[in-house]
């Protein structure tokens, strides 16, 4: 079963006539993660993946917020804008909209996304920017040293909740859907092959499309998806989502439908993790195509200077109603 | 039956209604007339925060006023020679602003028993006599429209609606004025709308025959053309001057505009009026809120546009870290506030300038950002344009400082020839600007341009200049994030010394002073400026001397500012907030700026700052 997802994410943005590298998209400035992080396997492979779009590197743009994965910018040798806490998504949909050859990326963590800057987030989502959002979720505030964060587990002991945190988390990939995002998929930092793939189809979408990257924070919040890494267990837990194939969840079986116009099957598949991890749904739970906010505005705008002609601004000061003092 | 005509200099008419009633419109309209006719004018709309605030209570009256002349003016006038009061609350809410003599129209028709008690008043002040002090023209109005408009077929409420109309065909009888932008309005708004068009023609003309025909009218008036310049004119409100001069910007300059913005009062206007200006190459963003308003506008400057955002004081609270992170990234942003009373919500719908130590301070760290400050509804297009002027050429957020006053308030603009008006160059880098030790270009994002200390705006697409900035401090030129100390207060030092840099590029002071010998000097900034030029005025006709100078340049001060103030016995500064410039000033320069303060939400009116400007004065020479 295909859709046709045309255009795609990518149609006016320049291609390289050159083959690059890795090397090429690796800046000179130092990687200042804890050791051990999730972010790094994440960077390698963005680092490593770019270069297959062979698009021109200038027409690159990686905005991010605050907090530890916000660094990520400036890692890459890409126009790079580390602004400030839940923000990046308005200051991308700017770019976005009045740049068309741009390949615009945000990067940003559960708290950046989700807390602080929730409102841009699902703003973004429904009006379907033409931007790739990667949200790592380590589930906790690593750059503010520990404290629970909007996905954090109920009863979670923190530096803020030492009798354990009341908050009910969200659910990213629900919260994407809820708000009608185009594409939406999860992926985990230590399956490189399944990042990958899922980036791919991102960066191509034309809209706005959320992966939320599974990601582990060795200091603060360390072995929170464990249970995801080890083979057998993630053998039991994992549900790999794959459009058009059956997936099979103890004695039920279904058909996926990403390309579903309504979104209420991905969203209840959203729904098999209850918070424990006995089932967590991986891969691309929605992509669809939805005329974008920024392709929209410029059509406008486009439409204006054919149907009226480019803007007269002496008439325009003028106006209608105006008069004429002789000498 | 031939009426007398009387020969006027000027009048003020305000017109009263509740909030349905259309008085801004009325009002408009009537301000269109007069400037067809060529009359110098400036108008006062005043209008409740609440769309349609309870029919016939004081809190819902909405009211318009307008001065015109046949000479220069400079402000909407004080007390109006002419009140026209729709209903007992409009009456009430306004007669107290009349003097004797002054002439009343009230539509009799509201001033029932309930409607009387509604407004507050206790005996119908039509027959009580508390209206004898004034030349009192009753006459039912309401019943006069719905009689002209019978043959269109309409509902009795519908027919009423028209009764601005014929109010206003009646005054422009009663002033002489040119009818015909009127009717072609009334045509063009109602053009899907066959009866309600007509019936808005036959009232507008039957107000007109009312006046001509009925003996209650004995007398019309003629108000010659103000000598003005030769050249094209036509009538403007400082938020559409404003949006004309972002959009004479974005044409000067060659770069689309892009605004972010999110609705608010009494600042909307600019986003409605720019949303109508795609084919100039504008592109208008309603975002979710404040913050992303001017979140997206500053990515649109990272990618080459001119990024505005427009809002009022509260939104000026949520936009502050961006306007901070824009500081930080240098990058070209326009940031308009159009102030209103506050704090918090405030007074939505008036007037105050109580945002100056807000746009000069209102960041955490040391955050400069210039300030530019329209001092007339017309200049707000000037200033719109000399704020990204600055923006571009020193790579850096400015924030212009409009008012409600200013934003609503309109009065006849001289059209400027396009050629000229300044070109602004957005000067893109375009190659690596860094030859690094080992002989390579590269590309440093924070090396400057020594004479304006700017950086360069090196937007994507261009090859060669990745490059990675953000809210973190960065090292002096190569631009890594650096925590480094003395580069740390090398930063700071030299963000401020770009913005006092600016300086350079503003005119002196303009000082006004005809006797060339006055020892007080009357100081304004931004929509101050017709009242106290008006007060000036009428402190000269007196025979006393006094010196005039309006600061358009708030952040950084024209660089002769303080030898001006040091030049006289005693500097006195009226402003609409309890002394902020004052305070810049004297911490500034020491000297010793005396404050005159008013925060009603009303603009100063000329005679109030007249006594206070003769009464200095008469205490200086005693
Ligand atoms: S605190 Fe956690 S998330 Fe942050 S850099 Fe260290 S390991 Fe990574």
């Amino acid at each position: 079963m295909t859709t046709d997802l045309t255009p795609s994410g990518l149609r006016d943005v320049p291609v390289s006539d050159v083959q690059s590298s890795r090397k090429d998209f690796t800046s000179d400035q130092e990687v200042r993660w804890c050791p051990g992080c999730g972010d790094y396997i994440v960077l390698a492979a963005v680092q490593s993946f770019l270069p297959s779009l062979g698009l021109k590197r200038e027409n690159i743009v990686f905005v991010s917020g605050i907090g530890c994965s916000s660094r990520f910018p400036y890692y890459l040798d890409t126009f790079g804008l580390h602004s400030i806490h839940g923000r990046a998504p308005a200051i991308a949909t700017g770019l976005a909209t009045s740049r068309a050859d741009l390949n615009v990326w945000v990067v940003t963590g559960d708290g950046d996304a989700l807390s602080i800057g929730g409102n841009h987030l699902i703003h973004a989502m429904r009006r379907n920017v033409n931007i790739t959002i990667l949200l790592f979720n380590n589930r906790i505030y690593g750059l503010t040293k520990g404290q629970y964060s909007p996905t954090s587990e109920p009863g979670k002991i923190t530096k803020s909740t030492p009798a354990g945190s009341v908050d009910f988390p969200f659910n990213p990939v629900s919260l994407a859907l809820g708000a009608e995002a185009t594409f939406v998929a999860r992926t985990v930092d230590s399956d490189r092959a399944h990042l990958t793939e899922v980036l791919t189809a991102a960066a191509s979408h034309r809209g706005t499309a959320l992966v939320e990257i599974y990601q582990n924070c060795p200091i603060f919040n360390d072995g929170a998806f464990d249970v995801l890494k080890d083979k057998d267990e993630a053998a039991a837990r994992l549900v790999r989502l794959q459009h058009g194939e059956v997936v099979r969840i103890g004695d039920r079986e279904w058909v996926h439908d990403a390309h579903a116009p309504n979104p209420s099957q991905a969203f209840e598949i959203s729904r098999l993790d209850d918070g424990t991890m006995a089932q967590v749904p991986i891969g691309i739970f929605r992509q669809v195509s939805r005329p974008t906010y920024d392709d929209q505005v410029r059509e406008q705008v486009h439409l204006a200077k054919s149907r009226e002609g480019e803007g007269d601004l002496a008439a325009l000061l003028a106006g209608r109603d105006h008069w004429t003092v002789a000498e | 039956m031939t009426k007398q005509v009387e020969q006027l200099e000027q009048v003020v008419i305000r017109f009263a209604g509740d909030s349905g009633d259309g008085m801004q419109l009325t009002g408009d309209r009537f301000t269109q007339e007069t400037a067809s006719f060529g009359n110098d004018l400036s108008t006062l709309p005043n209008f409740p925060a609440e769309i349609r605030a309870p029919a016939g209570t004081l809190v819902g009256v909405s009211s318009f006023q307008l001065h015109f002349a046949d000479h220069d003016i400079l402000t909407p006038g004080d007390t109006p020679n002419v009140l026209v009061a729709m209903n007992p609350a409009a009456l009430r809410a306004n007669i107290s602003d009349l003097k004797p003599g002054a002439t009343v129209i009230v539509d009799t028709h509201d001033f029932t028993d309930r409607n009387l008690k509604r407004a507050g008043y206790a005996d119908n002040p039509l027959e009580d006599g508390s209206l004898d002090t004034f030349r009192l023209h009753a006459v039912n109005l309401t019943s006069l429209t719905v009689e002209s408009v019978k043959a269109f077929g309409l509902s009795r409420k519908d027919a009423a609606r028209a009764k601005n109309m014929f109010a206003l065909g009646l005054l422009s009888w009663l002033y002489g004025r040119p009818v015909k932008s009127t009717e072609e309005f009334l045509t063009r708004r109602f053009a899907t709308n066959p009866a309600v068009r007509d019936a808005n023609l036959a009232a507008f003309h039957a107000g007109w025959y009312f006046g001509e025909t009925t003996e209650g009218f004995a007398v019309s008036y003629q108000i010659n053309p103000a000598p003005m310049k030769a050249g094209t004119y036509r009538n403007v409100s400082g938020n559409l001057a404003l949006s004309y001069g972002l959009v004479a910007a974005g044409v000067r300059s060659g770069l689309p505009v892009f605004l972010g913005a999110y609705p608010i009062t009494p600042a909307s206007d600019i986003l409605h009026e720019l949303s109508k200006h795609k084919r100039f190459g504008v592109t208008t963003f309603q975002a979710e809120d404040e913050i992303a308003g001017i979140g997206a506008a500053l990515g649109a400057a990272y990618g080459g546009s001119i990024g505005v955002t427009t809002t009022s004081g509260p939104g000026i609270a949520l936009k502050s870290e961006t306007i901070g992170l824009a500081v930080s990234l240098e990058l070209p942003l326009v940031i308009i506030d159009v102030q209103r009373g506050g704090p918090s919500t405030g007074l939505p719908t008036k007037t105050e300038q109580s945002d100056l130590l807000q746009a000069m301070f209102g960041r955490n760290g040391e955050a400069p950002v210039p300030i530019v400050a329209p001092q007339s509804p017309t200049d707000c297009f000037d200033a719109a344009l000399e704020a990204v002027r600055i923006a571009v050429a020193y790579r850096t957020p400015v924030m212009l400082l409009s008012d409600g006053y200013l934003a609503n308030g309109s009065e006849p603009w001289h059209l400027p020839d396009i050629e000229t008006l300044p070109l602004i160059d957005p000067g893109f880098a375009t190659a690596p600007n860094h030859e690094t030790e080992s002989g390579d270009r590269a590309f440093w994002p924070y090396q400057r341009e020594p004479q304006t200390l700017a950086r360069p705006w090196a937007i994507p697409g261009t090859a060669g200049l990745e490059h990675r900035i953000g809210g973190l401090e960065k090292a002096d030129g190569h631009g890594n994030i650096s925590y480094e100390p003395a580069n740390h207060d090398l930063m700071v030092r030299t963000r401020q010394a770009k913005v006092d840099r600016v300086a350079d590029t503003i005119p002196p002071v303009e000082v006004d002073d005809p006797s060339g010998h006055a020892e007080l000097l009357v100081l304004g900034w931004g929509s101050t400026y017709g009242p106290i030029g008006a007060a000036c005025r009428r402190v000269r006709q007196l025979g006393l001397s006094i010196a005039q100078a309006h600061v358009r340049h708030l952040n950084p001060f024209p660089r002769d500012l303080g030898d001006v103030l040091r030049r006289y016995d005693k500097v006195i500064l009226p402003e609409m907030n309890l002394g902020q410039l004052a305070l810049l000033l004297r911490a500034r320069y020491l000297v010793d700026v005396v404050g005159y303060n008013q925060v009603r939400g009303l603009p100063f009116t000329a005679s109030e700052l007249e006594e206070v400007l003769t009464t200095t004065l008469k205490e200086m020479s005693s």
